[in-house]
């Protein structure tokens, strides 16, 4: 079963080509059923966007020309033209889809169903729903290895990262890690896996080979009650070098050393801080303070928040088209 | 296929150990009385199988978790009809190799049960009763409270009132013990966060059918009258346990005059309107399998269900005293859809939990409050806390 071809995935993964146009940042409002863009040169929202009701997972397609936006409420995830910033179609998702990812080629969707303990597989060319896993008790937090053999599935009150062989779709690992999982993030080599704990208030470390968690990432703020440390959205530079976890109430992101672990300094950004993106530069790390209805920007060299930019009502999930 | 799937549950061995083996079974007992009092709303007239609704739904979540542990849950439901002695029936349930046993009991019930199965190990969950005394004065040592307690509730509520500036209680009691014990509870929170009790007035129970074919004109009159002359009060609060009068008072004040307590702003575990923190996936799953909208004591025996899961899982043992070790642990805490971990206090094994003032329609808020602070955990401004708790376990 670990027979596989990733030539094709690596090959179609260097054609994709990116968008010439600036940059922008698409941010899904959960209460305010809208889409803001945000323009990353002046810093501008430039336009909002009406979608379904409860956008949270948000995600352009590889190829930059849409947006892939998940609708719980509607059970369904539509698709926004990026040229038109129109919502134009929609995907058979399953019923109330909260995250998604697709794979290295931009032609597998997988998405986090938390209603019916599933993972549902989309192929996005046919736009038709191709396969379900079973996981565990809500699923949330998705990833693929950067193989592209591995995808990760999180399930919050089952507290489990399950390992899915993206080509037989079977479960072939759990692991148990604390309290309410809600996303996973792969360093780029491969190396590790992070995955948030919400309730738990950590960051376990996984060996995807071995699959066992080797270290976790604890957070400690004077002056803040535990219980509000509640990681969730994970961003790591491409070199894996620096991570960044967004903690929810706690209004901060910590800024994580990627060798060490040690968390190295704390960003005070706006109220119950959640998921995070990249410039393609990685020069910003933009991220979504969901009460506070706005996205602070952090410069990542200086590790620096310099700019905060309002938005639609709870600001949830955040995508930028990446080259 | 086959290859696959022989593949796959090869692989999987690495992280989960024997999945091809039986699984462990794991017998969670749930005892409780037949029957339902009567309430003054027709609307919050209880299910038959309120309580062990919720805790089917736990076995549910953890026997999807259990899948990949090679763990399996089992609830085993001890209905007690009148006259049953609930002590022989615990030791029943104890015989049959059940480990833990979800109570919801009166408090003298559980305190029986409690003795009847303490040398045999058996661990109970008190899903039902929230008698402060029974983890206090009375604690015991296999009892573990996911209740929360009268206290717990009454500071709840009165955290709220405070943060209202609605300072000014009229209290308004009924004459049953239970009533009187509410009445308790509050006072102690009207002393602990400085509001005021401007005057009390006892409701007397004289008896009579909670539905009559006319009851509605009469009550209209009733209330004012009952309520006026009062010196000038925020917000009256009702200590009506047992469901003769308090849910007559809102809009029927004879001063127009929020009501809280038993009626009107009242705080509770857990309400059908909740939807934050991720609940509406749970207030679903549990709509799809019980076909009605999940209650306080669903909710408190799913707790508990969901705690000797997690235990469970993360002590990777079906054994109860490595479980109950474990519960009692500092590693343990449990998920509950509060918005934060839930862990049990040391001193007298109850839950932590934040406290829902519900309307009836919406969650209005969540207490603790803001600003009620502690040098531990927000969560023990609800309720007794260490330095005074009269509890001693063992």
């Amino acid at each position: 079963m670990w027979r596989y071809c990733p030539i094709a995935a690596v090959a179609v993964w260097l054609l994709a080509v990116s968008p010439a146009s600036a940059v922008k940042a698409y941010v899904s409002n959960e209460k305010g059923n809208t889409v803001s863009v945000i323009d990353t040169d002046t810093w501008t929202v430039t336009a909002t966007i009406k979608v379904g009701q409860r956008p949270r997972g948000i995600e352009f397609t590889r190829d930059g020309k849409f947006v892939m936006v998940a609708v719980g409420d509607d059970d369904t995830i539509q698709i926004i033209d990026s040229a038109t910033q129109q919502v134009v179609d929609t995907l058979p998702s399953g019923p109330d889809p909260e995250l998604f990812v697709q794979d290295a080629a931009g032609k597998v969707l997988y998405v986090a169903n938390e209603n019916d303990n599933t993972v549902t597989i989309i192929d996005l060319e046919k736009r038709a729903r191709i396969g379900d896993v079973q996981v565990g008790v809500e699923p949330e937090g998705m990833a693929v290895s950067p193989d592209g053999k591995i995808l990760i599935n999180t399930s919050e009150t089952t507290s489990m990262a399950h390992f899915i062989d993206t080509k037989t779709h079977q479960i072939v690992a759990n692991v148990l890690v604390d309290s309410r999982p809600r996303f996973a993030e792969f360093k780029r080599d491969g190396s590790e896996l992070w995955v948030s704990s919400e309730i738990g208030g950590t960051v376990s470390v996984i060996d995807p080979a071995k699959h066992v968690v080797t270290g976790k990432i604890t957070f400690d703020i004077p002056g803040m009650r535990r219980e509000a440390i509640q990681p969730v959205g994970i961003g790591m530079t491409r070199d894996g070098k620096t991570a960044f976890i967004a903690l929810g109430p706690a209004n901060r992101i910590a800024v994580v050393d990627g060798a060490s672990h040690q968390v190295t300094k704390y960003l005070l950004v706006g109220q119950r801080v959640w998921h995070m993106a990249f410039t393609p530069d990685e020069k910003y790390l933009l991220v979504t303070n969901g009460l506070s209805n706005d996205v602070s920007i952090i410069d990542v060299a200086a590790q620096k928040v310099i700019k905060s930019i309002q938005v639609g009502e709870l600001p949830w999930g955040i995508t930028i088209a990446q080259p | 296929m086959f290859r696959a799937l022989a593949g796959a549950i090869g692989l999987g061995l690495l992280a989960t150990h024997a999945l091809a083996a039986d699984p462990v079974e794991i017998g969670v007992g749930y005892l409780h009385r037949a029957g339902v009092k009567p309430t003054l709303s027709l609307v919050e007239q209880p299910a038959d199988n309120n309580g062990v609704a919720g805790a089917r739904l736990a076995i549910e979540d953890n026997n999807t978790t259990g899948k990949f542990l090679n763990q399996h849950f089992t609830l085993e439901e001890t209905r007690l009809k009148d006259g049953d002695d609930a002590a022989m029936a615990a030791v029943a349930i104890a015989d049959h190799g059940i480990g833990f046993i979800l109570v919801d009991l009166p408090a003298d019930a559980l305190l029986k049960v409690a003795d009847a199965v303490r040398d045999r190990g058996t661990v109970l969950f008190d899903v039902g009763s929230i008698d402060d005394r029974l983890r206090e004065e009375d604690c015991r040592a296999n009892v573990i409270h996911a209740a929360p307690t009268r206290s717990m509730l009454a500071d709840g509520l009165a955290q709220y009132l405070v943060w209202k500036q609605w300072k000014r209680w009229l209290l308004v009691v009924g004459s049953h013990q239970e009533d009187k014990l509410y009445a308790d509870a509050l006072r102690r929170a009207a002393a602990r966060f400085g509001a005021k009790i401007v005057e009390e007035r006892v409701f007397q129970d004289t008896g009579g059918a909670r539905r009559t074919d006319s009851g509605v004109t009469q009550i209209q009159r009733q209330m004012p009258v009952f309520t006026q002359q009062a010196p000038a009060y925020d917000v009256l609060v009702a200590a009506d346990e047992s469901e003769v009068f308090a849910s007559y008072l809102p809009y029927r004040t004879w001063d127009p005059r929020p009501v809280a307590g038993s009626a009107g702003l009242t705080p509770t575990s857990w309400d059908a309107a909740q939807d934050q923190w991720g609940s509406v996936q749970m207030q679903n799953r549990f709509f799809k399998l019980n076909s009605r909208h999940m209650t306080a004591l669903d909710m408190q025996a799913w707790t508990a269900a969901r705690m000797i899961g997690e235990a469970a899982a993360r002590a990777n043992s079906h054994d109860t005293k490595a479980l109950f070790d474990f519960l009692k642990g500092p590693d343990f805490s449990v998920a509950a859809f509060k918005g934060q971990r839930l862990t049990l206090r040391d001193w007298n094994l109850q839950l932590r939990q934040p406290i829902l003032l519900v309307d009836g329609r919406m969650v209005v808020s969540v207490s603790p409050q803001e600003g009620f602070l502690h040098q531990v955990s927000e969560l023990d401004t609800l309720g007794v806390d260490r330095p005074e708790t009269k509890c001693k376990l063992h």
